[in-house]
């Protein structure tokens, strides 16, 4: 099985070269996390702690008539039973909880326990605390709710059918803009418009003109939600949870709790997987609830099917795209039309998946329109670059079909139409500097794409976009008399943000990276930070921690011009030593004047903090090869090679991991993962081995070629790798198969069933 | 509430007594009666294999036990991998490697993949992706985690 290559695996394609930066350093917090000592949020423990369990609607759509917990209160061991009525405080309002749209705090608190409606099967309708989790889950099932069922609408097409069930009676339709008096499940219908699509048709040699469907997947976290809470006697909440957000998880629990947020602490533990689903809080607000009647702390842990069924997951999503070109291959219209699950509740990322949807292409004439549908689904969360990669299935397909119907090599279409800086987007913004013709040269060039495939083998690539984000980051460094840095920051570690932050801190000041010891500290103890999501923490936080070294070394700087007695101006501190420019005897390390700065007018800090823009988008891009077993459909993934322009990569291997990692999530999307819904709107497959996610068995090795075009809204060019990389997967491979067999399948999962169908119906 | 039952047991060489009742899993005696929280729980059902760890020689989700089983056995965690304070080359590896993202999965990815080299001292990259494919990772694509197994059986057969 093991293949011999004949090419660098992984390639860093580099601009500019430092001492810290670009290089591979062990990261900080690694060896608590290979020995078990690192304390994630099920880990936590306190004294006189208590478990508790959620009561979970059994229906996917239902009224909630009476909710009778009298028989659980009575159980001994049981201390405290909370429902919808506990909440303090009126509903008025909207929350943002960071990535997609403001949500209003009586959808947000209906989500967290149900009021009047069960709108997806695991929706939360009560709380329980207990001495211990046995007991708290025997007092959840005597918990009486009488509902009234009604029927379930799971996708956008039977939700916005006539006559379709409503979610929400109060729900009317946004019109393009205009507020309206139609009740429906569709919350929300946009226009992007560029130029007069009819007469860029009317132009082209060549229209291609399909739909797709994407299935709803989860973003599939190995570590479940979990939250900790404990209601001070002096009225403080402190909780304890893994979090993508510890401010997004704080400003969300006063707003549904009714109290300042200066009267919670939220501590971020090690976080177990995200993907953009730990970004909405879930258990926060019953655990606190349960705290403030029991008097004591309490914990809840989600299982695997209530992460299902009441967590996440990421939109399924219906696609019309209409591409045409002329015979020289210049694209000259596009119409995209696309209708995204919201879940229960309005908020799908349909906006950021119209935006990305015709971005890799200068295109003269073009219209997107997006529909955010509710559907009886739980509540979609972010997931890793949100609606782009549904958007991408549908139009990377339709490039395909159209560079097929021209004869023309897919990335020259590609190149030739290029989106670069300069071209305004279908959705207004006009590009800053971008990589994507520098993505699209590297995936020509690169070896996979000229060698041979083998029989049943087909090969298939695609390009994806996602904007990336800036925002609120702040980062405290403080000096130790051994030379090294303590640095403070905000910023959930997710993936080895820590090294990434503090290695841009070592970069200014001239010392190892190992030198910079990262702490993530609760909300009390470090600046307001922004989640760890939108690709922004490298970025942001490691801004911050870029402006703080700066401030650092000027301190540095004018306490050795005191030492010495010299000008401030003639000295300066480069990798790690500090000298003066005036006198060639005055020299010491940067270990020697930190020793010194006790005796010398005291120790030294800095901080910084900013609200940080000039985010550059990041291109992906994807050359798969797949064989399709002729008999039973079964496809492979035999070689897979992925691009990406991350601006500058800080830590190349994390880089590749999340170029890899953003890769097998969507060859998962795209071969295996779906919510399988029944008839009564439950999802069937609501276990790790009935909803499959790729094991290490089902993929090669994921080849990575990191693109550095510098981003020049960031000091070192830095754009943010998390999110692009699972944009073009599910197309490429659509691509690959189709190449592989002849058949094109329109709908994920791209699995054998479907493979098979397809081609039996094309009379293969 | 059930009456506890009392269990003698060996926990990474040591020998541990606990309390626990009869419906508790291993995985709930190790983190939430005996402390070691360093196993992980992801799905509680066998499919994800973050609570592997070694029970009489063999790998075994936690889970899937029952607390009182681990009378009179030997159970190997995590929090025995490493010798004191010297890392074992699996550990050592995955840091080099970075086969590493989130970590919620590395433990039992470490105590699965000490456990294969011990039997196969020398696997194809075939035999440790079939070997691991129990273990699920949702962050790394898991090329990154079979590096670090290549790279430690070699570490390993140096020393």
């Amino acid at each position: 099985m093991t293949t011999t290559v004949d090419y660098e695996r992984n390639m860093v394609l580099a601009t500019k070269t430092y001492d810290v930066v670009g290089t591979r350093p062990i990261r900080h917090d690694g060896t608590d996390k290979v020995t078990g000592r690192a304390l994630y949020g099920a880990d936590y423990d306190t004294a006189g702690l208590l478990h508790g369990h959620v009561v979970r609607s059994p229906h996917a759509h239902a009224n909630i008539r009476n909710i009778d917990t009298s028989k659980a209160e009575a159980l001994d061991g049981v201390l405290a039973v909370v429902t919808h009525a506990d909440f303090t405080g009126d509903s008025e309002g909207m929350v943002d909880m960071g990535e997609g749209a403001p949500t209003s705090l009586k959808w947000l608190r209906d989500n967290v326990l149900a009021s009047d409606k069960a709108l997806y099967r695991g929706h939360a309708i009560a709380g329980v605390a207990a001495v211990n989790p046995h007991v708290a889950e025997e007092a959840a099932r005597l918990i009486e709710v009488d509902y009234e069922v009604l029927p379930p609408v799971v996708t956008v097409e039977e939700a916005m059918a006539d006559g379709a069930p409503l979610l929400h009676d109060d729900l009317k339709t946004m019109e393009l803009g205009e507020a309206t008096d139609n009740a429906s499940n569709v919350a929300d219908h946009f226009q992007h418009k560029k130029g007069d699509a009819d007469a860029g048709f009317a132009e082209a040699d060549v229209i291609v003109e399909r739909e797709y469907r994407a299935k709803t997947v989860h973003q599939g976290y190995i570590e479940p939600h979990n939250a900790t809470a404990f209601w001070n006697a002096d009225g403080r909440v402190h909780v304890w949870c893994s979090t993508q957000g510890a401010f997004a998880v704080r400003d969300a629990m006063a707003q549904l709790l009714d109290l300042p947020v200066s009267n919670i602490k939220v501590t971020p533990m090690e976080i177990g997987g995200g993907f953009g689903g730990k970004i909405p809080i879930y258990l926060e607000p019953v655990a606190a609830l349960l705290s403030r009647k029991s008097g004591r702390a309490v914990k809840l842990l989600m299982s695997r099917a209530d992460v299902f069924e009441a967590s996440g997951p990421t939109c399924g999503s219906w696609s019309r795209v209409k591409i045409g070109a002329k015979n020289d291959g210049t694209i000259t219209a596009a119409e995209v039309e696309l209708a995204f699950e919201a879940g229960a509740y309005p908020g799908s990322p349909v906006a950021a998946g119209a935006q990305c949807a015709l971005a890799a292409y200068d295109i003269e004439n073009g219209t997107v329109d997006g529909y955010d549908v509710v559907v009886n689904k739980p509540k979609t969360a972010a997931y890793r670059a949100p609606g782009a990669p549904n958007a991408a299935f549908a139009v990377e397909q339709a490039v395909d079909e159209l560079a097929q119907k021209l004869g023309m090599d897919p990335i020259e279409l590609r190149l030739k139409n290029a989106a670069k800086e300069g071209t305004r987007r279908v959705d207004g913004p006009v590009f800053n500097r971008v990589g994507l013709v520098e993505t699209l040269e590297a995936m020509r060039d690169h070896p996979h794409y000229s060698a041979p495939l083998g029989e049943n083998q087909g090969r298939g690539v695609a390009v994806g976009f996602w904007f990336n984000i800036g925002f609120d980051s702040a980062v405290d460094l403080a000096l130790n008399d051994d030379g090294t840095v303590n640095l403070t920051e905000g910023s959930t570690d997710i993936g080895g943000s820590r090294a990434s932050i503090a290695m841009q801190a070592a970069e200014v000041l001239g010392i190892p990276a190992e030198d910079v010891h990262p702490s993530v500290v609760d909300t009390d103890s470090v600046g307001y930070t922004f989640l760890t999501g939108g690709s922004r923490t490298t970025f942001s936080t490691g801004w911050a921690a870029y402006e703080a070294a700066q401030s650092l070394k000027s301190k540095m700087i004018e306490r050795a011009a005191t030492i010495w007695e010299v000008d401030a101006d003639s000295v300066q501190m480069e990798k790690g030593v500090i000298s003066s420019t005036s006198d060639p005897e005055l020299s010491m390390t940067f270990n020697e004047l930190a020793g010194q700065l006790g005796g010398t007018g005291g120790r030294l800090s800095a901080t910084a903090s900013g609200n940080y823009q000039g985010w550059g988008g990041s291109f992906a891009g994807n050359i798969v090869d797949v064989e399709v077993d002729p008999e039973t459909g079964k496809t492979d993934v035999v070689r897979f090679t992925a691009v990406q322009d991350v601006g500058k990569a800080i830590h190349p291997s994390y880089v590749e991991g999340q170029m890899q990692g953003g890769s097998v999530q969507g060859i998962g999307w795209a071969l295996n993962e779906e919510y399988y819904m029944n008839v009564d709107g439950g999802m069937d497959n609501s276990t790790l081995l009935d909803y499959r996610m790729p094991t290490s068995l089902d993929l090669p090795m994921i080849d990575t070629v990191i693109v550095e075009v510098a981003n020049p809204g960031h000091p070192f060019g830095v754009r943010g790798v998390g999110e692009a990389n699972i944009v073009p997967p599910t197309p490429a491979i659509a691509n690959a198969i189709q190449s592989a067999t002849g058949t094109r399948l329109f709908d994920t999962p791209m699995n054998s069933v479907a493979i098979t169908a397809a081609r039996s119906s094309n009379g293969a | 509430m059930p009456a506890k039952t009392y269990v003698q047991t060996t926990i990474n060489g040591e020998h541990v007594d606990f309390l626990c009742e009869p419906r508790q899993s291993l995985l709930e005696a190790l983190r939430d009666v005996i402390g070691l929280t360093g196993t992980k729980e992801g799905c509680n059902d066998g499919n994800c294999g973050a609570c592997t760890v070694e029970f009489d020689g063999r790998i075994v989700t936690a889970c899937l036990v029952l607390g009182v089983e681990a009378e009179g056995k030997e159970i190997s965690t995590i929090e025995g991998v490493a010798e004191g304070s010297s890392l074992h080359p699996v550990q050592e590896a995955f840091l080099e490697n970075a086969a590493l993202q989130c970590g919620i999965c590395t433990p039992g990815f470490i105590v699965a993949s000490k456990a294969l080299l011990e039997q196969n001292p020398d696997p194809s990259e075939h035999e440790i992706r079939f070997w691991l494919a129990n273990n699920l990772c949702r962050c790394t694509g898991y090329d990154k985690i079979v590096r670090a197994v290549q790279d430690a059986a070699v570490k390993m057969q140096e020393a």
